[in-house]
């Protein structure tokens, strides 16, 4: 199968089309859009689109890494890492029961 | 946050405009990366996160209770890996 890649112009000609505002403002705001989920998740926040997904954040400790090159042991410093679970209805629509 | 409190966020911002027209604009963004998943196409919001399947193949599980095998079909599994941007001002980087 030919797959493409969808992008921000991709969701604002989408929106500009659904919704008939300019294309300006359609794709100001798919950035407003990803802006809020970012600064919800930045802000400590898990963000919850239903029947679509959640995404949430997850603090990781510290651990001893190694540098698999060169076998010296480095500590990775603890960090936060966003987890994203598709829904069941996500899952299901992709695998064509839904 | 969730997908209301969303809509409400961005009413609040955008004064101008119906709520209904609000609330298509989201449905319209989360229909649009779902449709292409259900097609098998990559969605890419840089500085964000990209949206991807990955295909697990048909296998023999098990079940850990019972030790009974069985058979699992081969699906499909919606993905994001987290955008490079998003990674950093997560961690205070950005």
């Amino acid at each position: 199968m030919d797959s493409r890649t969808i992008t921000r112009a991709d969701l604002a000609e989408a929106v500009y089309e659904e919704v008939g505002l300019s294309r300006n403002e359609s794709s100001e705001l798919v950035e407003t859009v990803i802006e809020e989920i970012s600064d919800a998740l930045i802000t400590g926040g898990n963000v919850k689109i239903s029947s679509f997904g959640s995404f949430s954040v997850k603090e990781k400790g510290e651990r001893i890494g190694r540098n698999p090159k060169t076998g010296v042991e480095v500590p990775i410093s603890p960090r936060k890492v966003l987890v994203f679970r598709a829904s069941h209805v996500l899952k299901d629509r992709i695998n064509g029961k839904a | 946050m969730t997908k209301s409190e969303l809509i409400q966020r961005l009413a609040e911002q955008n004064p101008h405009l119906y709520l209904r027209d609000i609330e298509k604009i989201v449905e319209t963004i989360f229909e649009e990366i779902t449709a292409a998943m259900v097609r098998g196409d990559r969605v890419e919001l840089r500085g964000f996160g990209a949206f991807s399947v990955k295909h697990r193949e048909a296998r023999t599980g098990r079940n850990p209770r019972t030790g009974e095998t069985v058979h699992v079909e081969a699906k499909r599994l919606p993905f994001f890996k987290t955008g490079k941007g998003l990674r950093e001002r997560l961690n205070g980087e950005g």
